[in-house]
């Protein structure tokens, strides 16, 4: 078999039709560079939908909750055991938010292999107070450096300096939501007060919007030590756990893990956020439905050209198997002709999915909610045009075959002797 | 005893559309190294489907067939494909130039298919062919460039390029005028003549066929004169 010539043929008979050829493959270099653009735009979105809530979430999130104490005193006397128990008006108990025995904890999970970082978070509930007005309202007491390296957390801040929470003494970053209403910029000072009743004096030294209206209307962020001294509480005190991990996936057996093991509360984030997940599913679904559509609308198109093409050479088929041509190279010379439009619409496709994508990129896409994004938000994944250029192999390929298996069975004398 | 091209023996062949009808009934014939022979016969009587049973395009028939002294029939399509292209060189009554090819390219084709040469020295044999036939200056130009004469000259070319040891014709001047058709007429017999080139023609043209070294005459699917 003779590769060389059984391509120059192909290129030869292309040539002859070279309008339809180049609409072919620009049929394909469009479904591919679509499919591309379509499928890198839609995961760009999803990473920013998922990241504006999945970023600022721990793996694991360790509490202690207010809950009914599960065995109740009664339970225990041995002389009711084996008693139906009738307990009516069952109070929660609160033993208080305060996980004890923090630091040990900390230490533990530390030293755990699959842990990337613990950040500790003392939470409060805090009013906001300007002159008369008393604004609900929630201070994370956070360590900053850990905060910020788990969590990104300065991505957020939109005026003064993450690392200034922990350098000024008795400061606050505000939520936008609150800034805005309380009317107050750097520098200013807010009175919060402590669902115990005292109240504390606080220095903005930022303003956080994590993109969520409902959150930054009452969400701040202090410096643990700041929120342990507003409530009065030795420098042990911590209501929240969370730890990042090597492997998202294995959140959900490590918070089991942990709930156990410390005796807290454990969510771990897919509980937390399965919405999520099902929502990026979907929107990958429709991206690669419609790309995959196109590629395939592309491939009738080379099926259509190559059967036309194939009457119109008739002749050139008939003296080709009648000077030695077997069926096979027939059928590998059309096979050929169709790849050849496939590699060449491919690539160019390749190259207009990036290019679109490029474009997408840079458009300008500002909006409140998204501090951090100044453009439409691109995923560039050499996966996508892997994808895209084999599936265009695939599609012309088999767009090619059919016809070109009809070329193969073409008897030549009856071509021949009909002339 | 020159050695024997070609031969057929009991060559059966029926069609099946639209009624069960034989075309050809027993032929059995030869054609020796050297000749020049020409097939006359009236339209119908099955002298063209003879020349493609004998060119191993068609299979479908009853009988032996023996193409240098090799049994044909029982090939696979993908062996008597490359019978085609090493042994037998065809003319048709249309040109069958590929009109996307240089004529130099058309003739080449069959060479750098067989493979036998360097694509150098298939380009200088098809320069050689296409001189001998008086069409080498017109050897870059594409076939629709060429005049009817001129286009059959460069398909005798396509036909000689791999050395065959027989050349078929089916009505290879029925497109000519008598001009054009005493010079593709010369060129047969200069090369069976000179080159001992076996040459097997189709013709219904009486004039043709007489000027031939042997002329089988076929009626009703039987060879009736030989």
């Amino acid at each position: 078999m003779n590769v060389k010539l059984i391509l120059n043929i192909a290129v030869g008979l292309l040539r002859a039709r070279m309008r339809q050829s180049i609409v072919a493959a620009a049929g394909v270099t469009f479904g591919i560079g679509m499919f591309i653009a379509l499928v890198s735009f839609m995961n760009g979105l999803n990473q920013l939908l998922d990241g504006l809530v999945l970023n600022r979430l721990p793996h694991v999130r360790l509490y202690n909750e207010i809950k009914p104490t599960p065995v109740q005193a009664v339970e225990r006397a041995a002389k009711y055991a084996g008693h139906e128990h009738f307990i009516r008006s069952v109070k929660p108990k609160d033993r208080g938010k305060e996980i004890y025995n923090s630091q040990a904890i900390i230490k533990a999970i530390q030293a755990d292999p699959r842990v990337v970082g613990v950040a500790p978070k003392a939470i409060t509930q805090v009013f906001y107070n300007t002159g008369t007005i008393e604004m609900g309202g929630v201070i994370d007491g956070i360590d900053v450096a850990t905060e910020d390296r788990l969590f990104s957390l300065s991505d957020y801040i939109i005026e003064g300096n993450l690392q200034d929470l922990a350098t000024v003494s008795n400061s606050i970053i505000l939520g936008k939501g609150i800034a805005e209403k309380m009317m107050l910029d750097l520098g200013d000072v807010i009175r919060v007060t402590a669902p115990t009743g005292q109240q504390g004096t606080l220095k903005v030294v930022g303003v956080v919007q994590l993109g969520i209206m409902e959150i930054d209307n009452i969400q701040s962020f202090a410096s643990i030590e700041t929120v342990q001294k507003l409530l009065g509480q030795p420098s042990a005190y911590l209501t929240d756990i969370q730890v990042n991990l090597t492997d998202l996936n294995l959140a959900p057996a490590t918070a089991k893990e942990y709930a156990a093991l410390y005796g807290l509360e454990a969510t771990d984030i897919q509980t937390a956020n399965s919405q999520f997940e099902t929502g990026s599913n979907i929107r990958s679904i429709i991206s690669y439905a419609v790309g995959i559509t196109l590629l395939i609308v592309a491939g009738f198109g080379i099926y259509n050209i190559l059967n036309m093409m194939i009457y119109e050479k008739m002749d050139a088929i008939a003296i080709l198997k009648a000077t030695g041509f077997s069926a096979t190279d027939v059928q590998y010379i059309f096979l050929a002709l169709s790849m050849i439009i496939g590699i060449a619409g491919g690539v160019m496709g390749l190259l207009l999915g990036y290019g679109i994508s490029v474009v997408i990129d840079n458009l300008p896409f500002k909006t409140e909610s998204l501090p951090t994004i100044d453009t439409y938000p691109v995923y560039f994944n050499p996966v996508y045009y892997m994808i895209g250029i084999s599936f265009a192999l695939v599609t012309t390929y088999f767009a090619g075959l059919f016809p070109a298996r009809k070329a193969s069975k073409t008897d030549p004398v009856s071509i021949i002797r009909g002339k | 005893m020159a050695e024997k091209v070609l031969e057929a023996v009991g060559i059966n062949k029926y069609f099946y559309d639209p009624v069960k009808f034989q075309v050809l009934n027993e032929v059995t014939f030869s054609v020796t190294h050297g000749e020049f022979v020409s097939v006359v016969g009236k339209s119908g009587c099955g002298k063209s489907t003879l020349l493609y049973i004998l060119s191993t395009m068609d299979t479908d028939y009853e009988g032996q067939l023996y193409l240098d002294g090799e049994l044909m029939s029982e090939r696979t399509p993908k062996q008597l494909a490359q019978i085609r292209n090493e042994k037998i060189g065809f003319v048709f009554q249309f040109h069958y130039l590929i009109q996307e090819f240089s004529v130099l390219r058309n003739v080449m084709l069959p060479g750098i298919k067989l493979g036998r040469y360097s694509m150098a020295e298939v380009e200088h044999r098809a320069m050689g062919y296409l001189k001998t036939l008086g069409v080498d200056d017109q050897a870059l130009k594409m076939p629709n460039q060429l005049s009817g004469g001129q286009k059959q000259r460069v398909a005798i070319a396509r036909a000689l390029i791999n050395d065959p040891v027989l050349i078929m014709g089916d009505e290879p001047t029925g497109n000519l005028d008598k001009k054009n058709s005493d010079i593709v007429f010369d060129i047969f017999q200069e090369l069976c003549q000179e080159k001992k080139q076996t040459l097997l023609i189709v013709s219904h043209d009486p004039d043709f066929a007489q000027r031939t070294d042997r002329v089988i005459e076929m009626e009703d699917g039987r060879i009736i004169n030989m």
